[in-house]
């Protein structure tokens, strides 16, 4: 037996014991999913259980070295656990924008000071951060964004408005951009770390067209931001104003995460689900809707070909680097176009806004969610003039 | 195994690459025979060009003088086919009569195979007997006669049948014209009496013929497989068909769109570079996005075939459909692109659009499986 052979035999054996069987269910809403953070509730003992078991195996973060949290997987294992998973369904023991977001810019640009004290709290669970990005007049253009932060020597009071901070009511730290100079647009903008309780840091949710508020308005007035927090552990990741860099390369993550959306070879295909939909309220479902379910499915299983392949490809060090944009683009439009199939395979049942039998309106208000796929991180209008600009290299600007 | 070619199969794609461009362009091959009204629609010297790299016995077995290779590599050479609109035998021989022959004893490997191996014979494949794809409904009937078999039926669009030293006939043995079984698959040599090509031009100028079997005697050694056990054999035939079809497809809206890419970064109007204009961008992008995908997921069902994966039928099907669309919008987007050139014979875009139409509709077209997709999906 191979070493690989031998890990996935032990995987197996690990998941088998340590993912009880309600982990296996697919997340139904926000509620299946364990965000950790100071304010944290488990929803129920097997989630709990669950999570514990994951981050003492360093199963929160597998491929994190493991000083700093992480199982110290290769690529090869993290590509087996993930296969596992997938095949019995697992959660993800942890989601938390510090897993996806902050933690591979500390992996990359941070200090060792930073990624022993940030790296672990998120691994653990402890600490559950927020991206401040967009301003009300910074969406696409994010680089113009104006939230300013003015030099006192030791630290910063930080003056400005970021809007769609995801559950930044919920969070404990942002990583923030931040100007800090204003005569030089990409090199004047400080990427920051720092603590939501700190006076002058206010939060307002969103209420959005799906009744759900994930999304935050986040008001900064007169924040001291220290520029150290200990010995090797800065306040900001990288160099001072030159945050830009940082927050590029998180963009990529961003995108990567969101064409990652809604995937996943169990929801790739929709069309003998969406038979099952129809069958349950007596309709035959439909022969032109079943061609389009056909040719959706064609897409969607063909694309978790293509993610496979940029994963694939990025472990390996092979792929053109601004191909995150293509499945950003690809995987969000994919999603909004399932959704939209799932209304209609639906029918009125699926138009419920409150009722148990929908779960609190789900189909409808999952499908209005999907519309801000292709706009948050990038809208797809903005990959398609990065893919032409940097893939394709057509000219002009 | 990663979604990508591994070090021999990239050397492979260098060779093969860079052997098409040089001996297999559209102004050697393709425009050459085309404009000489060539009735093989392809040139024989190349096929043996072919044979001299190794091309001809990739899928065949080492044991029968072949490579023993599989669908990634065949999907490699397909490729560049596709890209330089390079006519030839090589799917219908190489890949679809190769693989049926896999399934035939000693005897009929014999005799067929190492004119594969050396570019002297050409195959063809004869399943469908209609306009579209439908290998599920057999009417060719062979009838039992002494220690053979007497062939009587037709067949439609067997793509250079007539220039074929030997077909492979999927002929009924028993049981009704849509049953799965009593399916046989038989090899018919060129100078079988009773057979007669009735030979049409395609649209990509591929020569294609009508054949039809008047009583035509053959030996029990004709049979290929097991009497009345032929349809996994056409199965495995027509998905390895399939998958080839499909990167050939994929080569096809790569050799497209890098032509349209290029004139958008050469063509002026308006006193600018028609490139800059994010209307056309948008369009090139979302167009790149889709052969991307395309070429994701060619590669996927060939791994899958190779591995003799269960999912490998259903990702096939899933690919050739993918491919369908993908390089259907690159033929009409790179034909738009390029305006009122794009529509003139002397331009090679035009070629892209024709080749893919026919590659589009042989063995079954984007709708024929995407509905397969349906039906193995279990709706």
């Amino acid at each position: 037996m191979s070493d690989l052979e031998q890990f996935r035999a032990e995987t197996r054996e690990w998941l088998e014991a340590n993912c009880p069987p309600e982990m296996r269910q697919p997340v139904r809403d926000d509620e299946d999913v364990y965000w950790g953070g100071r304010k944290a509730t488990f929803k129920n003992g097997a989630q709990r259980a669950w999570f514990e078991a994951a981050r003492d195996k360093g199963y929160t973060v597998p491929s994190w070295p493991k000083e700093y949290g992480g199982a110290g997987l290769s690529p090869a294992e993290a590509k087996v656990l993930r296969q596992e998973m997938s095949r019995i369904g697992a959660r993800p023991p942890l989601s938390s924008f510090g897993i996806w977001m902050l933690g591979p810019a500390l992996l990359k640009f941070g200090t060792e000071g930073q990624k022993k004290r940030f790296l672990n709290e998120i691994a653990r669970g402890e600490i559950r951060w927020c991206q401040g990005y967009s301003e009300p007049g910074s969406g696409s253009d994010l680089v113009s964004m104006q939230t300013f932060g003015e030099d006192k020597g030791d630290h910063w009071i930080v003056n400005g408005q970021k809007i769609w901070t995801s559950y930044a009511d919920q969070a404990d730290w942002i990583f923030c951009l931040v100007r800090t100079d204003k005569n030089d647009k990409y090199r004047g903008i400080t990427f920051m770390l720092f603590d939501m309780t700190n006076e002058g840091v206010s939060t307002k949710p969103i209420l959005l067209i799906s009744g759900n508020s994930p999304f935050c308005e986040t008001f900064f007035d007169d924040v001291k931001v220290p520029k150290s927090y200990g010995e090797d552990v800065p306040g900001y990741v990288g160099e001072i104003n030159r945050g830009w860099d940082v927050a590029k390369y998180l963009l990529g993550h961003e995108r990567e995460m969101i064409s990652g959306m809604g995937g996943g070879e169990r929801t790739a295909a929709i069309g003998s689900a969406m038979k099952r939909v129809a069958g349950k309220t007596g309709d035959d479902l439909d022969p032109v809707l079943r061609s389009e379910l056909a040719l959706f499915d064609v897409d969607a299983l063909a694309f978790t070909a293509m993610a496979e392949k940029f994963m694939d490809e990025m472990k390996a060090g092979k792929g053109h680097p601004a191909q995150p944009n293509m499945m950003k683009y690809v995987g969000t439009e994919l999603n909004k176009r399932r959704h939209e199939l799932m209304m209609s395979a639906g029918g009125s049942r699926a138009l419920e806004w409150e009722s148990e039998d929908t779960g609190g309106g789900k189909p409808s208000r999952n499908w209005l969610r999907t519309k801000a796929n292709s706009i948050e991180g990038g809208t797809s209008e903005v990959m398609l003039n990065v893919i032409s600009k940097r893939i394709l290299e057509l000219p002009g600007n | 195994m990663p979604l990508y070619h591994d070090e021999d199969q990239a050397m492979l794609a260098d060779t093969a690459s860079g052997f098409m461009a040089e001996e297999g362009n559209i102004a050697k091959q393709l425009r050459h025979w085309r404009d000489r009204d060539c009735k093989d629609g392809f040139g024989h010297g190349l096929w043996k060009q072919f044979a001299e790299m190794g091309f001809t016995g990739m899928l065949v077995d080492e044991d029968d003088g072949g490579l023993g290779m599989g669908h990634v590599e065949a999907g490699i050479v397909l490729e560049e086919i596709g890209r330089n609109l390079t006519p030839s035998p090589f799917l219908t021989s190489s890949v679809l009569a190769a693989t049926a022959l896999k399934s035939g004893g000693a005897e009929v490997k014999g005799r067929y195979l190492p004119g594969l191996i050396s570019g002297d014979s050409v195959f063809a494949v004869a399943v469908d007997e209609t306009a579209k794809h439908n290998p599920q409904r057999i009417t060719t009937r062979a009838e039992k006669s002494g220690n053979g078999f007497k062939l009587s039926g037709s067949k439609s669009f067997v793509i250079q049948g007539a220039s074929a030293d030997m077909l492979v006939v999927a002929a009924r043995t028993s049981g009704a014209d849509d049953d799965d079984d009593g399916i046989t698959l038989f090899a018919v040599p060129k100078d079988a009496t009773g057979m007669s090509h009735d030979a049409v031009r395609l649209v990509d100028s591929s020569m294609a013929t009508h054949t039809k079997f008047d009583s035509v005697e053959l030996d029990g050694d004709a049979v290929i497989g097991e009497v009345d056990g032929g349809r996994e054999i056409l199965n495995a035939m027509l998905n390895a068909g399939r998958i080839g079809a499909a990167a050939e497809g994929v080569g096809v809206a790569r050799g497209a769109m890098d032509m349209t890419i290029d004139y958008l970064k050469q063509r002026k109007q308006f006193g600018q570079l028609i490139g800059e204009f994010q209307a056309l961008q948008h369009r090139a992008s979302h167009l790149y996005s889709e052969v991307e995908i395309a070429r994701a997921v060619t590669i996927k069902a060939q791994q899958l075939l190779d591995e003799g994966a269960p999912s490998a039928e259903l990702m096939t099907s899933v690919a050739k459909a993918k491919v369908a669309k993908a390089a259907g919008l690159a033929v009409r987007e790179g034909v738009q692109m390029h305006g009122g050139i794009g529509m003139t014979d002397e331009y090679d875009i035009g070629l892209y659009m024709k080749r893919d139409r026919a590659l589009h509709e042989f063995l079954g077209d984007a709708y024929f499986h995407a509905g397969r997709v349906a039906e193995l999906s279990g709706y």
